[in-house]
């Protein structure tokens, strides 16, 4: 498997199970190409979750291994380890913003966090926000914000470092269809500038909004590729790909 | 909804992440909870508890210096006349000594005065034999040498004579002193252990409550010192808070104590009174429990941490 550099993530046979029960993901191998748009879809219950915790370093493997930015993060030392987060933003199903922080201060985090001085965050969070539409609730706490406002701050502080990957978990499932095609139209920006992206959702519809997209399919743990995307080097003719496996998804 | 900004954010230099910026993640209201005061209590008893130590330690070492080359010569002998040739003899003798630096016969009035409480007052000194004594200051330590050499000395032109350093009278005492000042060390220990126990639960409870935070922090990329700073400033405050109500508190009742104390008018009392530097022990009390209240916090949420990935 080609696990150079210039892949962004490469699974090699990975599962995972929690304590002794069953695994849920089982002989995962595939390799995230930088600058690509990947979809993960399967239904309910089928990993997606699962896969994306150890896409965005919050759960090791049970076995397998896994190389990120073209390094083993298995073996990697605990304290190497935010580092590598700082590389990736990451969109909660539940958004999981600070319920007590602003959304500007939410939106800030990630750079305060990697030590970006006050002066220098200012500009660039209310940029963020003025991107995501949300300048007008800057001060506004999480909990006076609708969903859809809760959902474009995650993003906004997703994205705010600028990530190399960037990682969302059903990003449209508590937004109306307007606001999800919305969602998808910034992903697809924020991937035209760079950052590859792994949008996991049960959603089909959303698929067939996004042109250039490679999809992975989750089923009972196990990968499969409808698109080509898990090959290298990947199918390049997405869209007639897509068009097939559409009605499989 | 606009194009994203095209660029990462601008990244001049480094600012740690960390004060006020850091703090607001894990909010409290301090002198809310009970670590406050119960550091507080705990500082409070632990001034106490060391002025107590210290004073002991000062009344002893006081009384160990005076005494130390202090002796007592007995002049055991029924006969008043042969007495006080025997108290004369040795007096003289004694003061030929190079060992000997001053001594002093005890005149009879001041023993008279000093058994007035058990035989009362009036002749008793004839009625009763009683022995005469000479105190004696050599220039160096009263070692069992020392005294067995001088009641050698002694032995031929008064053989009535006993000599006794005044330091063996006193180890009782001493030895009482010494236990004294063990139970204060007892004391400051349990009550710092106590402390650390209330630092941990609190340090646990605080940071499962905000565990969340942690984790959305955990990662954005914060590392686990940046977390646990955040935890043992808050901790840090709270010990702060605590420790000054608590010397406060400690060292207006060792005050008071003191004060009740130097109402005896004892000798022996006020050589045990603190010493400036024994005030500035005292008072490195509070931070040094705020140091271990912070150490606690950074080790009990650093374990934490290390549970998750």
């Amino acid at each position: 498997m080609n696990d150079g550099p210039a892949n962004i993530v490469t699974f090699d046979n990975v599962g995972l199970r929690y304590g002794t029960d069953p695994e849920v993901l089982s002989d995962l191998s595939f390799t995230l190409f930088p600058g690509r748009f990947y979809f993960l879809t399967g239904a309910s219950g089928a990993g997606k979750t699962s896969l994306l915790k150890l896409l965005y370093l919050a759960q090791r493997p049970s076995r397998g291994a896994i190389r990120m930015f073209g390094r083993d993060v298995i073996t990697m030392p605990r304290d190497d380890l935010p580092h590598f987060r700082r590389r990736l933003g990451v969109v909660f199903q539940d958004f999981r913003l600070v319920k007590h922080l602003s959304a500007f201060d939410n939106v800030a985090l990630p750079l305060r966090v990697a030590g970006v001085k006050e002066a220098d965050l200012m500009r660039p969070v209310a940029e963020m926000l003025d991107w995501v539409g949300l300048t007008h609730r800057c001060h506004a706490l999480p909990a006076t914000l609708s969903g859809g406002e809760q959902q474009r701050v995650a993003i906004a502080r997703a994205v705010i470092g600028r990530p190399d990957l960037l990682v969302a978990d059903e990003p449209t499932g508590n937004v109306d269809p307007d606001m999800a095609l919305k969602l998808m139209r910034l992903f697809e920006a924020l991937n035209r500038l760079g950052t590859t992206v792994v949008v996991a959702t049960h959603d089909v519809h959303l698929l067939k909004n996004v042109s250039d997209c490679l999809i992975m399919r989750l089923e009972k743990g196990r990968l499969h590729d409808p698109t080509g995307a898990l090959r290298y080097p990947p199918r390049t003719d997405y869209k007639r790909t897509e068009q097939q496996a559409g009605g499989q998804l | 909804m606009r194009p994203p900004p095209p660029e990462r954010p601008q990244q001049e230099g480094r600012v740690r992440f960390g004060g006020d910026r850091a703090a607001v993640l894990v909010p409290r209201k301090h002198l809310s909870g009970p670590v406050p005061w119960v550091i507080a209590i705990m500082i409070t008893l632990t001034v106490i508890a060391a002025a107590g130590g210290l004073a002991l330690g000062n009344l002893a070492n006081t009384a160990r210096g005076e005494l130390s080359g202090a002796v007592t010569v007995q002049i055991v002998e029924a006969n008043a006349i042969l007495r006080e040739e025997q108290v004369d003899a040795a007096r003289q003798l004694l003061t030929q000594d190079p060992a000997v630096e001053s001594l002093r016969a005890v005149p009879q009035d001041e023993l008279d005065q000093l058994l007035e409480p058990w035989l009362g007052t009036g002749d008793a000194g004839n009625a009763i034999p009683i022995p005469a004594l000479i105190d004696v200051q050599l220039r160096r330590a009263a070692s069992d040498a020392e005294v067995a050499r001088l009641q050698t000395l002694l032995e031929q032109t008064a053989p009535a004579a006993r000599v006794d350093a005044q330091s063996h009278w006193l180890q009782p005492v001493y030895s009482a002193l010494s236990a004294m000042q063990y139970l204060a060390l007892a004391l400051i220990v349990l009550l710092m252990l106590t402390s650390l126990a209330a630092v941990w639960l609190a340090a646990r409870s605080s940071f499962t409550n905000h565990r969340d935070t942690v984790e959305i922090v955990h990662l954005l990329g914060g590392t686990d010192q940046q977390i646990a700073r955040i935890f043992q400033r808050s901790v840090a405050i709270d010990a702060a808070l605590g420790g000054t109500v608590g010397l406060a508190l400690g060292a207006a009742a060792t005050w008071l104590i003191a004060r009740q104390f130097a109402g005896l008018e004892s000798g022996m009392v006020s050589s045990g009174s603190l010493s400036t530097i024994d005030w500035l022990l005292i008072a490195l009390i509070p931070l040094m429990g705020v140091g271990i209240a912070m150490l606690t916090a950074r080790i009990t949420v650093t374990t934490a941490l290390r549970r998750m990935l």
